[in-house]
């Protein structure tokens, strides 16, 4: 496949790119831009971030150890070299990096940088979570804040304005690599495409699939990129509900749902860094089916519908329905995730996600609650939970349990009783069995004492 | 004045632009090979079959070496030479490198090592420090037993007595940098490496062993590490050794990169230990005796486990004076990771026994455990007085002194792990009424009892403890906590022979310097400091000084940038290079002006002599000129040491740094997630030498350390496969897990001991920081019930629901 894009504001054209050279690799090792790092190759730990732009999203920044070539097609590309100014002038945030102290080592510095230019031009200022996706293991972060914080009020440089090229060798290209890399520009044409290929692999922001070829050093023989299909990347709001297409990044999700599902969104701002944010998406991570995707359970309990499409045949189904066993999911040849849509509010609805690190961790435990309570007891329960079962899975005799019963902790009991009928977790590097059946009630504990308006989240406590 | 200046670090500008290059970044000459190691695919056993084939087959690939390919054989130890580079067909861990593999990229390398087909043997592996003690698996013929009176005595006789066991997690360094080697082959068989290393005199010493070269035919050079903590002290030996192997058999430059997860899991991490305790005190929580046993796992090979060890024994009473004590520590040998060295090298470990029984004895008697910790307390330094330090810092000029002949050219002589054969002289005499440390030594220097009062007052120590216990009252699932720890870390080698160093200044005829010494820098800042002592020597700015790589063949036979040593001893032996230049211009400036040298001053970049003023660099081309020597070499050696390890008695540290945290966190008692809210921090650096670096440490150490003891977990399988290999699953602190508030204020009162400049070693002793952190977390535990938590390390949210679920019985 052809692509064009801008690389530190000249542009790159390429022809037969391999479709799962990562832009990490071809940076240092063919273009010798050894700046961006790799740290580990897992998007992880910010090392390699790069700011890239494109007509959808504004700027943004990715890992660039899983991000694929053709992905950037169309976009543009700016690494640690092209923070600087052209004649060498520093940017703001490098600056400031310097005067406060703000590199120790250097290593992990070109991707801090990057970030801290992303979040400069876009005026963000938490920086906690402008910088959770870049991990220091020398300053302990507080000279980088500072830094960031020193530089926010400088003026943007005029040499960070991009003006985005045209994409080069778009859309289905039977002629190059023996016709197995396909980056269709509709879902009608992606639609098309799978139905001849269902053996490809779809990528769509390659958080996952990255490290199949990065860590499983998997070949892959067919692939479709989808991130130019911009009507996978719509976001239909009605009076009641959302639509979100599947190929709709979880940055754009997370702004989406803020106002009105807060929950949500703040699970959502735990759940990836920025930098991983930007890039996955969530028919991603609801297609890849796995048991520890925090999306699923939130969708769940919010009564979410997913709608799957195969050539020009569409079905719709219970979120929860779409999972069937451990790695097996209701989804057939040539079928793929078009979109999910779910009530736009749900004031009872909550998602508590626990893992060892809050920001940019996998869940242990995710669950989510959504109880009606009318005349101080249950009418109506959806409870679901991530890394409880090989799936993400609805809690029905929690739900059983909880019909009805006096909302109290012990109207609860004997919910708390029924855990142990839906689920028998599994012990892993994560957590132990015991503990996540024990969170998992405590979780729903957690719930009641929320709605009691009592405190019971640790990250609003100040000293 | 160029010391104590607040500079950047020296390479700031190359690191936020990303041309600060690292061994990754060096570009490559054409024909370089990359190489990828296979691992066992077992902890314990041996390989019955080894098919290779498909590994040779795969694209790209050179070269497939096993041990049995090797024309000598490579080892990797930095201590019982019982680290083969390729494991031949007995397997010791999972992970372990059993074959090389080289190919045209990292990639093709990296894919053709997954491709052998193993055929394996199992034998009953050695995890845990239960099974190494039943199968008496171990380092050493049994365990070390250090002591100090009659501690089981003391103990009975005692009012109170105290026991229990704590579980102290290892670590991963998680240098963002992973371990990188190139070797780069030259004429007549030479080898030059540059390697990501603390320790370029160790891998010289293994690549020359390696190729049965004299190590004068090895030459290694290391600019920068993205990172060490420790981690790159011996870990990095294996790509050196295996670049130069394949490089010496191809005649091809050779690159070796680990990739993060085979970089987590071949390499060695912090030693995880089991401590159990028992101790006695009166009524007042003051301590008659105390004593551990402290469960080493080492893994399985000894790297650096007895030094560390010995620095844990070292450590056991941090900032308390034991009136008795016994420590036994058994080092454990398993089929699992070499425990390796890593910032603190074992202190930290040996730390939390005792701060564990200050925590526990001050819940027994209800008291505030910082007033426990305080009533423990060792006597403070006089108000003004400076003990007796060693006589004048023996600032040799230059290197010479006979070192004994090394009987086995294999031993390595420069490494933390060799055997001392040099018999421990006589320790300095103590003051008289002096209190000693466990193993002998006078506590002369310390300061926290001072220390500890400015900081509870900064802290608000007294009104927030309350405060928190108000609040405390009325939260029923989220619970405060608060503690405040002290860190006293003994500075100086505990292998007394390596605590010297080199150093080689240059003098340009344009006023310009070059700077060399035997330090590495990791980030730490070591080469800014260094560069601003030579500075300040010849009254110049930093800037005037241009530092270069480390590198084996202008400063031999150093020793590894550890110990937190760095800046005390390269400092030491950089000012005497600088010195003897500066001498030497005065003596020939006052000549040529009739004056007398002493009177020579070389102060804001001039030079003022005999009423003239000359700018720097015209006084370097009228010495130039006047054939003057304007190239040095410096050295030192830390005077007053005398140490030995097996008694467990002696000197063994120049000085003691201090340090001390107050944290306060929040708990929530349904899932065991925690958060630090505020720390503030006191640390001892003596007179800095750049107040920016040294609370740059602070704060990173700080941070490190509280990630230690919260949310890093290594994991391992029931197969002894590390599950916990990659960022994904190892959670190193992330930006927000940084205290919201965060104090940091440095304790500014000059070394007693003769250091450079009078400022102190700062690496490591700020780590130990986070353990403010742990037992705030026990605090907080402890207002969920009335029984002691008995917290485990990490904490993570899981053990400390554990630990609600005990404190409420």
């Amino acid at each position: 496949m052809n692509i064009r894009f801008l690389l530190n504001g000249e542009s790159v054209e390429l022809r037969d790119v391999d479709p799962t050279v990562t832009l990490l690799d071809w940076l240092r090792e063919e273009r010798g831009l050894t700046g961006t790092k790799e740290g580990c190759n897992e998007g992880d730990c910010g090392a390699c971030t790069v700011m890239v732009t494109d007509d959808r999203s504004g700027a943004r920044a990715l890992n660039a150890c899983i991000l694929f070539l053709p992905q950037l097609n169309g976009r543009a590309v700016r690494t640690v070299e092209g923070i600087s100014g052209p004649d060498g002038a520093l940017h703001p945030v490098q600056q400031a990096m310097i005067d406060h102290h703000g590199s120790q080592c250097g290593f992990c510095t070109p991707g801090f940088v990057v970030s801290m230019a992303v979040a400069h031009a876009k005026g963000a200022s938490d920086y906690d979570d402008a910088l959770a996706g870049n991990l220091c293991r020398c300053t302990g972060y507080a000279p980088i804040v500072r830094a960031a914080e020193a530089a926010a009020s400088a003026p943007v440089p005029d040499w960070m304005t991009e003006a985005l090229p045209a994409p080069g060798g778009a859309g289905v290209e039977p002629g190059a690599e023996s016709g197995r890399v396909f980056a269709p520009e509709t879902a009608d044409e992606l639609a098309a495409t799978y139905a001849r290929h269902p053996e490809a692999t779809l990528i769509a922001g390659a958080t996952d699939v990255g490290l199949w070829v990065t860590k499983d050093l998997r070949e892959l023989e067919e692939v479709i990129f989808l991130n130019r299909c911009a009507d996978l990347a719509e976001i239909e709001e009605s009076d009641s509900h959302f639509r979100i297409g599947a190929g709709v990044s979880m940055d754009r999700v997370m702004q989406a749902v803020a106002p009105s599902l807060p929950s949500y969104a703040e699970m959502i701002r735990r759940y990836g860094s920025a930098q991983v944010r930007a890039a996955a998406t969530i028919g991603g991570n609801i297609a890849n089916g796995s048991p520890i995707g925090d999306n699923p359970p939130a969708l769940i309990a919010l009564g979410a519908t997913l709608h799957l499409r195969a050539g020009d045949n569409r079905r719709e189904m219970p979120l929860e329905e779409f999972f069937l066993d451990y790695g097996k999911q209701d989804r057939a040849r040539g079928e793929f995730v078009e979109a999910v849509s779910f009530p736009k509010t749900a004031p009872d609805f909550r998602v508590y996600k626990l893992s060892k690190r809050f920001d940019q961790d996998i869940s242990a435990v995710c669950g989510a609650f959504d109880v009606t309570v009318s005349e101080g007891s249950v009418s109506a329960a959806r409870v679901a939970f991530g890394g409880m079962a090989g799936v993400p899975k609805r809690a029905a005799a929690v739900e059983e349990a909880l019909i009805g019963a006096e909302w109290s902790e012990a109207g609860i009991a004997p919910a708390l009783e029924a855990f142990e009928t839906d689920f028998t977790p599994m012990s892993d590097m994560r957590a132990s069995a015991d503990y996540r059946l024990e969170a998992a009630r405590n979780m729903l504990r957690r719930y009641l004492a929320e709605t009691k308006g009592q405190p019971v989240s640790v990250l609003e406590v100040t000293a | 004045m160029s010391v104590a200046k607040p500079l950047p670090h020296d390479a700031a500008a190359l690191h936020v632009t990303g041309a600060a290059r690292y061994i990754d970044d060096i570009p490559l000459p054409a024909n370089t090979l990359h190489l990828a190691f296979g691992l066992a695919p077992i902890a314990r056993g041996r390989i019955t079959a080894l098919d290779l084939g498909p590994v040779r087959q795969s694209p790209g690939v050179a070269l497939v070496l096993e041990a049995s390919d090797l024309d000598r054989p490579a080892d990797c130890s930095p201590s019982a030479h019982d680290e083969p580079l390729l494991s031949g067909h007995s397997l010791r861990y999972f992970g372990q490198p059993v074959f090389v593999v080289a190919a045209d990229s990292h990639l093709n390398a990296r894919k053709a090592a997954r491709r052998a087909v193993f055929k394996t043997e199992k034998r009953d592996a050695i995890f845990t420090v239960d099974e190494a003690l039943e199968g008496d698996s171990r380092f050493e013929e049994g365990p070390r037993v250090w002591e100090k009176g009659d501690a089981g005595e003391a103990i009975d006789a005692a009012p109170h007595q105290v026991s229990g066991e704590i579980e102290i997690g290892g670590q991963e360094h998680f240098y963002l940098e992973g371990q990188a080697a190139l070797a780069l082959p030259q004429e007549g068989g030479d080898m030059v490496v540059h390697a990501s290393t603390q320790h370029p005199t160790e891998i010289q010493h293994k690549v020359a062993d390696a190729l049965g070269l004299p190590m004068h035919a090895v030459r290694i050079e290391t600019r920068r590490m993205g990172g060490g903590f420790g981690g790159k002290e011996s870990q990095g030996n294996a790509l050196a050794v295996a670049c130069a192997v394949v490089a010496a058999k191809t005649g091809r430059p050779v690159k070796m990169r680990y990739d993060r997860d085979d970089d987590m899991t071949i390499t060695g991490k912090r030693h995880d230990l089991r401590i159990e305790y028992r101790a006695g005190y009166d009524a007042e929580g003051r301590l008659a005796g105390v004593e551990f046993t402290h469960l080493v796992r080492c893994g399985w090979a000894q790297d650096l486990s007895l030094p560390v060890a010995d620095r844990a024994m070292l450590h056991a009473d941090n900032a308390y004076f034991l009136p008795t004590a016994r420590i036994d520590s058994h080092r454990l040998k398993t089929n699992t990771q070499s425990a390796t060295a890593f910032r603190g090298f074992g202190g930290p470990q040996g730390m939390m026994g005792i701060e564990r029984v200050m925590d526990q004895i001050a819940h027994e008697l209800g008291l505030d455990p910082l007033e426990v910790r305080r009533r423990n307390y060792y006597a403070e330094k006089p108000e003004g007085a400076v003990p007796p330090g060693p006589a004048e810092a023996q600032a040799a000029k230059t290197a010479g002194e006979a070192a004994p002949r090394p009987a086995d050219t294999q031993a390595d002589l420069a490494s933390r792990g060799a055997v001392g054969n040099a018999a421990p002289g006589p320790a300095p005499a103590p003051t008289p009424g002096a209190q000693t440390t466990p193993y002998g030594m006078a506590v002369e220097d310390f300061v926290l009892g001072a220390m500890t009062r400015r900081l509870e007052e900064s802290a608000n120590y007294a009104a927030r403890r309350e405060a928190i216990a108000a609040w405390n009252a009325e939260s029923p699932h989220l619970k405060r906590g608060i503690a405040l720890t002290p860190v006293k870390f003994g500075i100086s080698f505990t292998l007394t022979h390596l605590n010297q160093a080199g150093a080689l200044v240059h003098v340009y005829q344009d006023g310009s310097l070059a700077l060399n010494h035997g330090g590495t820098e990791m980030g730490q800042g070591l080469f800014q400091k260094v560069a601003q002592v030579t500075a300040e020597t010849f009254g110049l700015d930093a800037r005037a000084v241009k530092i270069t790589a480390t590198d084996t063949s202008k400063v031999p036979n150093t020793s590894a940038t550890a110990a937190s040593s760095g800046s005390d001893l390269n400092g030491m032996a950089a000012r005497a290079a600088a010195e003897t230049i500066r001498d030497r211009m005065a003596a020939f400036l006052a000549e040529r002006n009739q004056a007398e040298p002493g009177d020579v001053r070389f102060e804001g970049g001039q030079v003022t002599v005999g009423g003239e003023t000359l700018d720097f660099a015209e006084a370097a081309k009228l010495c130039y000129e006047g054939r003057v020597s304007l190239s040095s070499t410096g050295y030192y050696k830390t005077p007053g040491l005398a140490w030995d390890r097996i008694k467990g008695q002696g000197k063994p540290f120049f000085y003691f740094a201090h340090g001390a945290a107050c944290s306060e966190v929040v708990i929530d008692t349904l899932t065991g997630e925690h958060r630090i809210l505020r720390t503030d921090i006191l640390h001892d650096c003596g007179r800095s030498l750049n107040p920016a670096i040294d609370m740059g440490q602070i704060e990173g150490g700080f941070v490190q350390g509280a990630g230690w003891l919260t949310t890093e977990e290594l994991v391992w399988d029931e197969e002894g496969r590390l599950r916990t290999h990659a960022p994904s699953t190892y959670k190193i602190p992330a930006c927000s897990d940084r205290p919201d508030v965060f104090n940091v204020a440095l304790w500014d009162e000059e070394n007693p001991a003769q250091t450079i400049y009078r400022s102190k070693a700062v690496g490591e002793p700020p780590f130990m920081l986070g353990m403010s952190v742990f037992f705030a977390l026990s605090d907080a535990v402890a207002a969920a019930g009335p029984n002691y938590p008995a917290l485990d390390a990490p904490a993570t949210p899981e053990r400390v629901l554990a630990a609600v679920r005990r404190a409420r019985g």
